[in-house]
């Protein structure tokens, strides 16, 4: 699927460039940086630098579809000082530094740009302290989220942030997407369970956003930082959260003979004041495609379902529970299943879990979108995907987090197909567009990356963008870290500038 | 990309763009983080509620209304916020200063619930960071710049604000000599308070787990747990320290006098003021640069400054 995704990304992404430069199919070999890779391993060791073609390839893409990424060296770092030294002799050859995790994120924001020295920090992969007594964990940023998580088990305490590709995906990126996951609908995003961050700034100097205190002085630096994608600076020691795991959870499975109802339903728990820990919806065609992959345990004849979980207290979880199934069945639910124990509940999470790898049993190629609407408005918004794509004669699998109407309507598709990537794009374009006009959000927890920074000026004024560049300039005022990200062009002056300068010194390639 | 509405329009023009300027609120906070500089012409946010969806759970509303107001308003569909009541206080004064209400464990922070903001900038146009839904990552996130700023980068027109539901059951009960540890372990505690000898909860919940907590409760204190009204008595001073500071005030923090922690949290009200926080030459050298690129001319609310908060 790589390779096709590759070769759509090229025609689609790739043709609005292709009169100014052909795109990088694999980065050049960068003969040029002979004399920065040397002062690299001088500084961090031999080992820990690799320029080959190889590295540099892994390291110019993400798990997004966008592929011009162009990595120069890629640097091992071992600790912050390591990452202190790497930026130093980047800025010394004049050359941007781009952070990277694990390579999850799906927008792109770990694509390289400009072939910037990429800093891998995978290897910073260490959990430092529990701190029960304040309720927080310091780990470094290339710590995988599920590892720590298991790692926390045996106190009773977790991180709360689940996003779908916790066992592969780190901290650090998920500081620098600010990441969500099912269960962010009650106990909130990356930004809520971060209380600080140590930071290596473009100017190679460490700083500490943010501390264990219930009130930090300053500017809120911290939740600035938070989100930034990279841009700010690189984190290299994160402090979590911990959240201790819930006594009572339960688990229950409503299935629907229409989407609408379905829809209806989550509006209708949110309005009974009821925050469940998490309420996903998938349609009949993903459901379909979960059953035959995962046996979860879903009905295939279920034109929507919803996986809705409640935890806390067991008095509280028992009455939400029954509520909610009131709820559903007043809505018209045509079963309503609770999950009989752990075994059950992790059968029907499996199913949700493993949405995505389900679609290569449907289409070779998918392109999945992330948008967040009121979640209000489901019912309309999911008439309209289902009408958009149809009209480009495309398949769509709807699986998302429908308690706080965050979106990703997975575009399922052929890219052998003559025009299959361009319809892909049409239909991906009207979903963020109409997404927009609900009065939605571009991104509820994958990012702007590159994928969607032209999109910016869709959904901010000139003077909201000037505001956001400010912040950005506050903590990299020379657009060093990360740069040609999330702003549109005509607001990242100066990261163009970067990107130029290092054009002009020949690493384009 | 909306319009903005008449009072916003009107609120950017009296700010204008020239000459320096403060917003005044409530003025339940005035002090923090410094005196505005004498003299300098006073604004006053808009007020009113501009619109409560509470099967989206958001309110959004003009700065300068009363938190109590926008509270009444929500209870009617069993909602708040995790904004702070103080009289008078408005939402802009509650977001600009930033401190959590003492049901944060219940609430959540004040930093969490601002999820769009609408504010004047320094040069007098109007600026709009978040989005309008719950969930959002797009861009940089000026909303949580912006909370606890004290109006020194904008200053705030009009918020969306997440909403929570009211407990079914809300009790603030006082547990003689009993261990704020224990207590702080109940699911239902929004607020724990401990002022070195006895206990206040605040527990809001279901019914059936505030009772059971309760009768935990029961066993632990030497007294039975008793109804009342609100939290004591809060002294004036506002001290930021970790929980396991805040859990151990008593011992070696210099403070003499009265004090109430908040425990899980880390605030303590102490009676003397805390003392000056070191604060790292690197973050105030990053505060200086918001500063700068904010309000080049340094006219939003001259006198004030973050760093400064206790």
């Amino acid at each position: 699927m790589a390779r096709t995704l590759a070769e759509a990304t090229r025609r689609v992404l790739g043709s609005r460039r292709r009169g100014t430069r052909s795109p990088a199919v694999a980065p050049s070999a960068g003969a040029g940086d002979a004399a920065l890779v040397a002062d690299l391993e001088v500084a961090i060791g031999a080992d820990r630098v690799r320029a080959d073609a190889a590295a540099r390839y892994l390291a110019s893409r993400d798990a997004s579809i966008y592929r011009e990424g162009n990595a120069g060296p890629v640097c091992y770092p071992d600790s912050t000082a390591d990452v202190v030294a790497c930026v130093q002799v980047a800025t010394r050859h004049g050359r941007a530094v781009s952070p990277r995790g694990a390579g999850t994120g799906l927008a792109g924001g770990a694509a390289p740009l400009g072939q910037p020295v990429v800093l891998s920090m995978t290897r910073m992969d260490k959990l430092t302290e529990i701190d029960l007594d304040n309720g927080v964990a310091w780990v470094q940023p290339g710590i995988v989220n599920l590892d720590l998580t298991r790692a926390l088990a045996p106190h009773g305490v977790h991180y709360a942030p689940d996003p779908s590709s916790q066992a592969a995906c780190t901290i650090g990126g998920n500081v620098a997407n600010n990441s969500g996951g099912p269960h962010c609908l009650a106990y909130g995003v990356t930004s809520a369970h971060v209380l600080a961050v140590e930071v290596v700034l473009s100017d190679a100097s460490v700083v500490t956003l943010g501390d264990l205190t219930a009130e930090p002085a300053g500017y809120d630096l911290r939740g600035a930082f938070v989100g930034s994608e990279g841009m700010c600076g690189i984190a290299t020691a994160v402090a979590v959260r911990l959240t201790p795991n819930p006594p009572a959870v339960r688990t229950m499975l409503l299935c629907f003979d229409n989407v609408s109802d379905a829809a209806a339903t989550v509006s209708a728990i949110i309005a009974a004041g009821i925050v469940p820990a998490a309420i996903e919806m998938m349609d009949q065609r993903c459901v379909t495609a979960v059953e035959d992959f995962a046996q979860a345990g879903y009905p295939k004849d279920a034109a929507a379902v919803l996986l809705v979980e409640v935890d806390g207290a067991a008095g509280g979880v028992a009455i939400a529970g029954e509520r909610i199934a009131d709820i559903a069945r007043r809505n018209q639910a045509i079963s309503v299943r609770t999950a009989a124990d752990d075994d059950e509940r992790a059968r029907l999470w499996k199913g949700r879990k493993s949405a995505f790898g389900a679609v290569a049993n449907v289409m070779p190629d998918y392109y999945l979108h992330d948008t967040v609407v009121p979640r209000t408005r489901l019912v309309e918004v999911l008439e309209s995907i289902y009408e958009i794509v149809d009209r480009h004669d495309l398949l769509v699998l709807n699986v998302f987090h429908a308690g706080d109407g965050n979106l990703h309507p997975i575009l399922a598709y052929d890219s052998r197909v003559p025009g299959a990537d361009e319809r892909v794009h049409a239909a991906g374009r009207e979903i963020i567009e109409m997404s927009l006009d609900m009065g939605g959000a571009l991104t509820g927890e994958h990012g702007i990356g590159v994928e969607k920074r032209e999109y910016m000026s869709r959904m901010f004024s000139a003077v909201d963008l000037d505001q956001q560049a400010r912040l950005r300039a506050s903590f990299d005022p020379h657009c060093r870290m990360n740069p040609g990200k999330v702003l549109p062009s005509a607001h990242s002056c100066s990261d163009i500038g970067a990107l130029r300068a290092s054009d002009a010194a020949g690493v384009w390639g | 990309m909306t319009e903005f509405d008449e009072a916003l329009r009107g609120f950017a023009a009296e700010v204008g763009s020239d000459g320096p300027v403060c917003v005044r609120g409530g003025g339940t906070r005035w002090s923090l983080g410094g005196e505005p500089a004498p003299g300098i012409r006073e604004v006053a946010a808009p007020a009113g509620i501009v619109a409560f969806e509470p099967a989206e759970m958001t309110a959004r509303v003009r700065a300068g209304t009363p938190v109590t107001e926008l509270h009444e308003e929500l209870a009617a569909a069993g909602q708040r916020t995790a904004l702070p009541e103080r009289a008078g206080g408005t939402v802009g004064g509650a977001l600009m200063a930033g401190e959590s209400s003492v049901a944060r464990l219940g609430l959540g922070l004040v930093r969490d619930a601002l999820l769009q903001v609408r504010y004047v900038c320094a040069d007098g146009r109007i600026a709009s960071g978040g989005a309008g839904t719950v969930k959002n990552v797009s861009g940089f996130d000026l909303c949580r710049l912006l909370v606890g700023s004290l109006g020194t980068l904008g200053l705030v027109g009009e918020a969306l604000v997440r909403t929570v539901p009211v407990g079914e059951v809300e009790r603030w009960v006082r547990l003689p000599g009993a261990d704020p540890g224990a207590v702080r372990s109940c699911l239902t505690a929004a607020s724990v308070l401990w002022d070195g000898i006895d206990v206040w909860a605040f527990l809001s919940g279901y019914g059936v787990d505030v009772d059971e907590d309760l009768s935990r409760l029961a066993g632990l204190a030497a007294e039975p747990p008793t109804d009342v009204d609100g939290p004591p008595d809060l002294p004036p001073h506002r001290w930021s320290c970790t929980p396991e500071q805040a859990a151990s005030f008593r011992a070696g923090n210099g403070a003499g006098g009265r004090f109430v922690a908040e425990i899980g949290v880390g605030v303590v009200h102490a009676s003397e003021p805390q003392p000056a926080r070191p604060v790292d030459p690197g973050v105030a050298e990053l505060n200086r640069r918001f500063k700068e690129r904010f309000d080049p001319t340094g006219r939003l609310n001259p006198g004030r400054d973050p760093l400064r908060k206790p």
